[in-house]
């Protein structure tokens, strides 16, 4: 694997992982200042195997292996990217993020602002989030409703292979701190094409994955796989739902969303994150404000209990995570509405 | 192009209006949403603004003259047509003309009436009243007869049309037609084409009308229920014709728009006289619109809800005191004469925090417990007994409360009392002991479960607990409630409350 990459023509099928560690090992190999800094993220090579061999092939100057403190992977991190690196810090799990939360929101994001421009931070946080893997309350969370209140922080989460490589090469090259959320459950259940070569994606825009009539589905994550299932499924009874992957969460893609709403006047969003005061707390007061007149039936939410954690016992995750029948009949109500 | 101005129809229950001053006469020019007409239906006047900027070609009705909603009451030239008419300073009157035109052929005049933009030839004036800057003259918010309906204003209100709609539930916030709601996206839609949403069926869910049946009914084009009388914003508070039908079986149909304006001495239907065959003996004193509905609420409380009635007596000698202290200082600094109404009103809206169920509404699903306490207060305006309501009472000190009640008698006193100044009351408090009466049995106000008054005060020796006898300042307060929702033992409840706060009630309080 050379710098020859952009060479490179037609695509490959690949799963979400795959993804991530072949555009890591692209940018490793591309670009020096690049490093990747984590938990396990060397001689384990990451508890997904995303780094698998990294160390061997970069060395241990580029791929470190950081003790269990996340305040500190992020706080050095801080410090690289200050200092002209393209670190790549790696929070093993999103629900370990907590105690890095000060140098992401009080410093990382605050940099430009706080040193007139003199200072910017070019670093990406990657984290795996979400549940659906019987992984308990350690292992489950999602955080991005925690940061998205934050200016000064992009957040991320793609939710496709090729989306998760234009992404991620934008999030390196982003001069500014991104957070890089990767639901874990689609780590290797999601496979998709992905077009050969660097390419990236632009922060910020959504997606429409599915064109449709009549009910508007905004999600993103596992959430937006069932989505796309739900509203395949409803095809069959003549109900066009069109589903919009919002990949960036901040910024938000406002006028994809609105455009959307404003085709099909019904909004339903959904997320795995916590209901209250989520992501789609946010896309509905949005849309309220812009787009109330277009708006043919009220906005729903599907989205995560507001309860502390997922439990570990199956049945109360499962009752967690929305489920794909319950978003059919979300949408079907919808549309008929 | 002649545009007729139809009676409007000012709120859900209203089927006829009078034409209490025109602001304009023949020949004079009025803008589009200028008043040019104030119409009374009820307790309160409305300034109604003019759909059209043009020139007004005749006043068909003349001041004092009731006549249904609907009924064409003017015609106004439009702008782009004074070329084709004779400039009203010609030498025929505006009748005259009308009437020669007429004359000439009835066709042409019933051409040219309904030569207007759309099928129905009808123009209301709800048409711009989303954009109107006069707000009396919207097609019909909370309407003056929900004076009392308002009783129930944070919840549904039922008709009260005699019954004869019982069924037709209309929400307050003016969102539903017949309990079907409707979306921004569908009011919006309708208002842009013009598509008269009481013509429109439903295809959603419960048969909600959805963004694509506006969007099929005006592709459909007019006989699909394209209007040209109603916009959406008016739909929503006015009635479609076949419930104000249903609603009002005694309300004479509209007339025609074609044939009206033709007619030289235009006698709408429905105001025959009723004295054709005998003189009456005595005098007949004609029923004004107020009178009416003051005759029609009394009758409609005194029939559904039975009243019970139950008095008490308090020592109001330090209240007097602690008012006299004050007074004079209020005044001066509010500029509002501090009389003891708002601290009887203070007391009763802490009783009712203690008796909940006596500030709440008999309905046929269930007793309607309001959250709001708004209290109606009972004053004399020209006239006319009218009950204007200060909001949130239970959230305003004794202060606050004379100010606010202080501004609407001022309104009152000055004819200014708006339909959302007399609406959502649920709860009346009457000071009838300023006229000196010493006892009341009041009527409820339709809708609400309790009224006290509160009677004239009257210096009596009065033996005290412990014999000695003093003399003190004393006043009755009588309540009237409705037996169907609350039992005697909450009634006296609530008046023993009462009383004990108002005695308790001194000189070292706060305003």
């Amino acid at each position: 694997m050379t710098a020859t990459a952009q060479q490179q023509t037609g695509t490959t099928v690949m799963t979400n992982v795959e993804a991530v560690r072949t555009t890591l090992h692209d940018a490793l190999v591309r670009d020096d200042r690049v490093l990747i800094m984590g938990e396990d993220v060397g001689a384990r090579g990451n508890v997904f195997l995303i780094t698998k061999g990294f160390l061997e092939e970069f060395g241990a100057e580029r791929i470190i292996d950081t003790p269990l403190a996340e305040a500190s992977i992020v706080g050095v991190a801080i410090g690289m990217a200050m200092e002209g690196l393209r670190p790549i810090a790696e929070i093993q799990f999103a629900d370990f993020i907590y105690p890095a939360f000060n140098q992401i929101v009080g410093e990382a994001a605050k940099t430009r602002y706080r040193s007139n421009g003199d200072y910017t931070c070019p670093l990406v946080i990657r984290t795996p989030y979400g549940g659906g893997v019987r992984g308990a309350l350690s292992h489950s969370v999602s955080i991005e409703a925690l940061f998205y209140h934050v200016p000064g922080l992009t957040i991320v989460a793609p939710s496709t292979p090729a989306d998760i490589k234009g992404l991620l090469n934008a999030a390196i090259e982003c001069p500014d701190p991104v957070l890089f959320l990767e639901h874990k459950k689609t780590y290797r259940s999601v496979k998709g094409e992905v077009p050969a070569g660097y390419y990236t994606i632009p922060i910020g825009k959504a997606d429409v994955k599915k064109a449709g009539t009549d009910a508007t589905v905004v999600s993103y994550g596992y959430n937006l796989h069932q989505a796309l299932d739900a509203a395949n499924r409803l095809e069959s009874e003549g109900i066009s739902v069109e589903v919009v992957d919002l990949r960036s969460i901040r910024p938000m893609d406002k006028t994809t969303i609105l455009e959307s709403v404003r085709k099909t006047r019904k909004l339903l969003i959904i997320h795995e994150d916590n209901k209250f005061g989520g992501i789609g707390a946010e896309i509905s007061a949005m849309v309220a404000e812009e787009a109330l007149f277009d708006l043919d039936a009220p906005v729903r939410r599907l989205a995560g209990p507001d309860v502390p954690a997922m439990g570990y016992a199956a049945p109360l995750e499962d009752e967690f995570m929305t489920s794909t029948d319950e978003m059919v009949e979300a949408m079907r109500e919808l549309a008929k509405f | 192009m002649a545009t007729t101005i139809t009676m409007p129809q000012l709120g859900e229950t209203v089927t006829e209006g009078t034409v209490a001053q025109w602001l304009k006469k023949p020949g004079d020019s009025v803008e589009k949403y200028e008043a040019f007409v104030e119409v009374s239906t009820d307790k309160v006047n409305a300034e109604v603004p003019s759909p059209v900027t043009g020139v007004i070609r005749e006043l068909i009705v003349k001041e004092g003259e009731t006549v249904p909603t609907g009924a064409p009451i003017a015609i106004i030239d439009d702008v782009a047509a004074g070329a084709e008419t004779p400039a009203p300073n010609g030498s025929a009157s505006p009748s005259e003309q009308v009437a020669a035109s007429a004359g000439s052929s009835n066709a042409e005049a019933n051409r040219q009436a309904s030569d207007e933009p759309v099928p129905g030839g009808n123009v209301g004036l709800g048409g711009p009243a989303y954009d109107s800057p006069s707000n009396g003259a919207r097609g019909g918010p909370p309407n003056t007869i929900a004076t009392n309906n308002g009783a129930n204003a944070p919840h549904k209100v039922i008709g009260h049309d005699g019954g004869s709609s019982p069924q037709k539930i209309i929400t307050h916030d003016g969102a539903s037609i017949n309990g079907v709601r409707t979306s921004p996206a569908v009011r919006r839609l309708a208002r842009e084409h013009q598509v008269d949403l009481a013509r429109v069926s439903g295809t959603g869910d419960n048969g909600r009308i959805t963004a694509n049946d506006i969007l099929a009914a005006a592709k459909a084009g007019p006989s699909a229920g394209v209007a040209a009388t109603i916009g959406a914003d008016n739909a929503e508070y006015v009635a479609p014709a076949s419930v104000q039908r249903a609603a009002a079986p005694a309300a004479p149909p509209a007339a025609a728009p074609a044939t009206a304006p033709a007619a030289s001495a235009p006698k709408p239907p429905g105001t025959a006289k009723p004295s054709d065959a005998n003189a009456q003996p005595g005098e007949l004193i004609p029923l004004t619109p107020v009178r009416k509905i003051i005759a029609q609420r009394m009758v409609e409380s005194k029939h559904t809800a039975p009243h019970a009635w139950t008095m008490t007596e308090v020592d109001v000698t330090n209240v007097w005191k602690w008012r006299a202290r004050e007074k004079d200082a209020f005044e001066k600094a509010y500029g509002v004469k501090l009389t003891l109404l708002p601290f009887f009103i203070r007391a009763a809206v802490e009783s009712l925090a203690a008796f909940p169920l006596m500030n709440a509404s008999f309905t046929d699903e269930g007793i309607r417990v309001h959250r709001d306490v708004n209290v109606g207060i009972a004053i004399a305006a020209d006239g006319v007994l009218v009950v204007p309501v200060i909001r949130h009472a239970d959230q305003l000190s004794i202060k606050g409360i004379a100010l606010a009640a202080g501004e609407l008698i001022d309104k009152g006193r000055r004819g200014k009392l708006g339909a959302d100044d007399l609406a959502g009351g649920t709860f009346t408090v009457n000071n009838t002991g300023a006229n000196g009466s010493i006892l009341s049995a009041p009527i409820l106000v339709p809708g609400q479960t309790g009224i006290v008054t509160t009677e004239a005060i009257v210096k009596r020796p009065v033996v005290r607990e412990d014999d000695a006898i003093a003399v003190r300042s004393m006043m009755n307060v009588c309540l009237s409630l409705d037996h169907r929702v609350v039992d005697g033992a909450v009634a006296s409840g609530f008046l023993s409350d009462l009383k004990k706060r108002l005695e308790a009630m001194g000189p070292a309080g706060s305003l």
